[in-house]
């Protein structure tokens, strides 16, 4: 049903720390990895060992240059996958009710045995976080690992998503925003966390947190404390003639 | 945005067919015989032919029905509504004219109102993105519309309605350049905003997250196609408005007049509609140092 819901139980999603984000693009395979073997169609590649290989993925990975007012320029990495929004434009636009958003802990799913491939849910996101599978013809987007956080099969440890459990330095925290105690909402809490494109009122679950500031490299000398003593006695006398002589 | 051809074609005909029922649901032209069936024939088979053009580009095709279910939120779904409806209710007033049974033509009047429906729901499907900043506005419908009147106008040989709507739709297609051209920048969202990285610094692309172009760049970072954009704009408005009105006015009254004036038409308003998909920028391009 492409009805939103007035209100979920829980808003499950991700916080995403561009502070610890080295780029190493773990997620983006952990996710293809994962997805590819479970949920739904399988994300296809077309030409993968070609000169022109195109593919289907969940999530990916951009690598940007900032340069601030004052100091050198940083290299910030940037993971993008689906936000999860509690306004999605993406399920309202859907004709056959494939795409919707669950109520009770607000994942954003597709349902593939209805959806025709129209590609209008991936016009409607504004944050390119949904594509069309060439092979299947049905559209993918990250599933928020519904086929893990819920699997009792699997070791506790690993429920959570495959790109959270596999983030070298965790930089991916995955949790329930609506509770304002769990572990993602306190990051949010204290660093900042923002959301994406606010204007456009998609309302996203996930939210990311802004790298820390730099520290300004000093200009001073490191000396300059000592270059300041006041010389007493026998140095301090001394301290006076020489300052005559020069 | 990719300008589809399965999707211009789409648009372009079914827009014009619709507007070919309406003039002939109103009763503004009412052909007897096999001059009937010809006329209706060819409203029902641009509407209907556009339909189907739309479904090439569906990856599951075999599934369109399903496409019914959502009407109370997705304008494509009430697109496929209305269509359906309004060819139905068109169906008696064109069994009557070509068989001569004289019904009431009552259905032909609230059908060529439905015609307009149609096409309106059809331009609401690119109108309600606001992802897509130079479509998220009035000029779409209002653009769309008047496309559907002119055609339907200079097929069925009405001269008046023609002037009508090639004025109508010299305006929209000038409100929609006009507003378009703007858009983008005043939806306000460049790549520092999209990231949240102005609150750091300025923000520039170091590195793409993928060596080669993705479903995204392919769908909605068309840039390719904007190559021919300024020689473009005066086919528009010069093939879809402004000569079909000159010819009618000229030359004489004649099947082959407004034969000619609907195909020059018709080119114009595939061009029009390739601009239409190729000048629209999707947000998602800035996360890409692109639009
Ligand atoms: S990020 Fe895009 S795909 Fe995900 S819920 Fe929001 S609008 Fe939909
Ligand atoms: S591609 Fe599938 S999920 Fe997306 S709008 Fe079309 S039918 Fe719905
Ligand atoms: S939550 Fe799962 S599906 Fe979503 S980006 Fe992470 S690994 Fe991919």
């Amino acid at each position: 049903m492409t009805q939103l819901p007035t209100h979920t139980d829980k808003k499950l999603g991700l916080a995403i720390d561009l502070d610890t984000c080295v780029g190493c693009q773990a997620c983006v395979t952990a996710c293809k990895g994962w997805n590819d073997q479970g949920y739904g169609a399988a994300l296809s590649d077309q030409n993968p060992y070609g000169a022109d290989p195109y593919g289907t993925f969940l999530n990916r990975v951009h690598s940007y240059q900032v340069q601030p007012d004052i100091g050198a320029a940083q290299i910030i990495n940037f993971p993008r996958s689906c936000l999860h929004c509690e306004d999605a434009p993406c399920v309202t636009v859907c004709p056959t009710g494939a795409s919707y958003k669950r109520t009770e802990d607000g994942i954003v799913l597709v349902n593939e045995d209805a959806c025709i491939g129209c590609g209008l849910c991936a016009w409607a996101c504004p944050y390119g976080a949904r594509e069309l599978d060439q092979a299947a013809g049905v559209m993918k987007k990250c599933t928020l690992c519904v086929d893990r956080i819920y699997n009792e099969n699997l070791p506790e440890e690993d429920r959570e998503p495959a790109c959270v459990r596999t983030c070298p330095t965790g930089a991916r925290h995955f949790g329930d925003f609506a509770d304002p105690d769990s572990k993602v909402s306190k990051l949010v809490a204290e660093r900042g966390g923002y959301d994406l494109m606010p204007d456009l009122k998609t309302k996203p679950t996930n939210k990311y947190l802004p790298p820390r500031k730099k520290d300004i490299p000093q200009e001073a000398s490191l000396l300059a404390p000592l270059l300041d003593i006041q010389a007493t006695g026998f140095a301090g006398w001394l301290d006076k003639v020489l300052g005559k002589l020069g | 945005m990719k300008p589809a051809p399965s999707v211009i074609l789409f648009t372009v005909l079914s827009g014009m067919g619709f507007g070919l029922l309406a003039f002939l649901g109103a009763g503004f032209v009412q052909p007897v015989g096999w001059l009937a069936f010809f006329h209706w024939g060819l409203g029902y088979g641009l509407a209907v032919g556009g339909l189907a053009a739309s479904t090439f580009h569906l990856g599951n095709p075999q599934r369109a029905l399903k496409a019914f279910t959502q009407w109370q939120t997705s304008w494509l779904s009430r697109e496929a509504w209305a269509s359906v409806l309004t060819l139905v209710l068109l169906a008696p007033v064109a069994l009557s004219d070509w068989l001569g049974l004289g019904w009431p033509r009552v259905t032909g009047l609230i059908g060529a109102v439905a015609c307009f429906g149609t096409v309106f729901t059809t331009s609401m499907i690119y109108a309600q993105i606001a992802a897509v900043p130079r479509w998220n506005n009035w000029t779409v419908p209002a653009m769309f519309v008047s496309f559907e009147l002119t055609g339907g106008a200079l097929l069925s040989g009405q001269v008046l309605p023609a002037l009508i709507g090639c004025s109508a739709l010299i305006l929209a297609l000038y409100a929609h350049k006009t507003k378009g051209d703007v858009a983008f920048a005043k939806r306000g969202q460049t790549l520092g905003k999209a990231t949240g990285l102005d609150q750091v610094g300025s923000a520039t692309v170091f590195e793409q997250p993928h060596t080669s172009p993705n479903y995204l760049m392919r769908e909605m970072i068309y840039v390719v196609a904007r190559k021919h954009i300024a020689r473009l704009w005066p086919i528009a408005f010069g093939a879809a408005a402004i000569l079909p009105a000159v010819l009618v006015v000229l030359l004489p009254y004649h099947l082959l007049t407004f034969a000619l004036a609907a195909l020059i038409h018709l080119m114009g308003a595939a061009a029009s509609r390739w601009l239409f998909f190729a000048q629209a920028e999707h947000v998602v391009g800035l996360y890409y140092g692109q639009r």
